[in-house]
């Protein structure tokens, strides 16, 4: 079940990465295909737009709560497609959101030993590297290729979350060599059923491998990598669930971390737009947490992945200067 | 083995939720500044929304030309010189949120090598370096 899984996982990435660097939409792409987004600000008083993004990010981190994604992955494609930011600023932002997300969650996580600190080191050294070097291309290619890639990367992920399975405790026959070396095990409390949970994990080479390409993906656009993160700690590396959702979740405030100080740096925050972002997807959160015992989980998760795929149409029909919706 | 946190990473744990804390609550202090005119702004609120959907250079180009007349483009750690407006002021919380992580890698590599942990003290410094380098300024390009 889990190497099918895996193996489908392989393919999936195998497509995305195809899809992104083979993919004909660039020939169509040029820049003048920027030139149609949503309208500019014009005479709309300076403080509408502010407003509208607190109340979005309001709904999106409700949104976010119970389906299970992070802040960024929804903020950077529905943001860059229907408000009059740039995606420059958009991407910037979108990483704060991220970043704050995983501020919040982290030191809680690592307490509670769910985050696994031994686990992450590793895994963010190479993705925090490779963030870096994502954000450097992701601002040097011109604004339509990005946009293009991101809507590819996003329905790659609607493709993602609509196959990939979980996989509560994977087994994991024998730790590989490197984890043992590196010691990356640890228990577990699992408070469901009290009990003690060992774990190790094994394709420890072929899981940092495969963070070269989050890492780059996560700085290049601007998303927060948890949709990637997790399936492979959690079915490629052999990490429980929950240890896989939190070191993921913590993993993300040292990927965005180092991607966002390029973003910093090279002038694309604009405090207007990251404080009512960061304000908003936060209450947005509280009051998804709250509901999350209430709601139905696969309706939101249907929710999400159509959302999404709403999101990465538009952002690729954005970049081709086509006016679909 | 345990099923406790170890002291590296508790004592990350706990770094990172002052910093997050500090850094929050900064950002709540400094955007009410910002927002209630109380600094006043180096890009006047009323015209920021003109800008803010052309590219990251022309819109550094435009705010240099029509309000800073700086000789060179506002990036890197220049927002410094400005933090005496509303605007730019936001940037200390920021730069806290984003550079907290690199004081708790630095504050556990202490511990990781009294434990003999060689392999993740090295690490750990490697990961300060490259988010102390990133977060330098000297990496940054532009389109």
């Amino acid at each position: 079940m889990t190497n099918n899984m895996f193996r489908k996982l392989g393919g999936i990435y195998a497509s995305l990465v195809c899809a992104l660097t083979l993919s004909p939409v660039w020939v169509l792409a040029s820049e003048a295909g920027m030139s149609a987004p949503v309208p500019p600000a014009g005479d709309t008083a300076w403080w509408v737009w502010p407003v509208v993004l607190l109340v979005v990010t309001f709904f999106m981190g409700i949104v976010a709560v119970l389906g299970g994604v992070g802040g960024g992955v929804l903020y950077v494609p529905i943001i860059s497609g229907f408000f009059p930011f740039h995606l420059d600023f958009v991407r910037g932002t979108g990483l704060l959101v991220a970043l704050s997300g995983a501020l919040a969650a982290g030191p809680g996580l690592l307490k509670m030993n769910m985050a696994s600190l031994r686990l992450a080191i590793p895994v963010a050294l190479i993705a925090s590297t490779m963030a870096i070097v994502g954000a450097m291309v992701g601002l040097a290619l011109p604004t339509n290729i990005v946009q293009i890639l991101l809507g590819a990367t996003i329905l790659g992920i609607v493709v993602i979350m609509f196959t990939a399975k979980k996989s509560a405790i994977p087994e994991v026959k024998q730790a590989d060599p490197l984890s043992s070396a590196l010691r990356i095990c640890g228990i577990y409390h699992e408070a469901s059923s009290g009990q003690d949970i060992n774990w190790c994990v094994h394709r420890t080479p072929l899981g940092l491998a495969t963070f070269i390409i989050i890492g780059f993906m996560a700085g290049m656009f601007g998303l927060g990598a948890g949709w990637a993160n997790v399936p492979v700690l959690n079915l490629m590396m052999g990490a429980p669930l929950k240890i896989s959702v939190a070191t993921s979740k913590f993993l993300l405030s040292i990927t965005d971390t180092s991607a966002a100080w390029i973003y910093l740096n090279k002038g694309c925050v604009i405090p207007m737009m990251v404080v009512p972002s960061l304000i908003g997807i936060m209450l947005g959160s509280f009051v998804g947490v709250r509901i999350l015992k209430v709601a139905k989980p696969t309706f939101i998760r249907w929710m999400v992945i159509a959302i999404l795929g709403f999101a990465g149409i538009k952002a690729l029909t954005k970049g081709l200067g086509i006016e679909l919706f | 083995m345990s099923s406790k946190a170890t002291e590296e990473q508790l004592l990350y744990a706990n770094i990172l939720e002052k910093g997050m804390l500090v850094g929050l609550l900064l950002m709540f202090i400094t955007f009410a500044l910002y927002v209630f005119r109380i600094m006043p702004a180096a890009i006047p609120l009323n015209e920021i929304a003109g800008y803010w959907s052309q590219p990251v250079h022309e819109y550094l180009v435009e705010i240099n030309n029509n309000f800073l007349r700086w000789d060179h483009l506002p990036t890197g750690w220049s927002w410094i010189k400005l933090i005496g407006k509303g605007d730019f002021i936001n940037f200390i919380p920021i730069a806290i949120l984003s550079g907290v992580t690199i004081i708790c890698y630095l504050a556990i590599v202490p511990g990781l090598f009294r434990r003999g942990d060689k392999a993740y003290a090295i690490m750990a410094l490697a990961e300060a370096a490259i988010l102390t380098l990133a977060a330098s300024g000297l990496l940054a390009v532009g389109h």
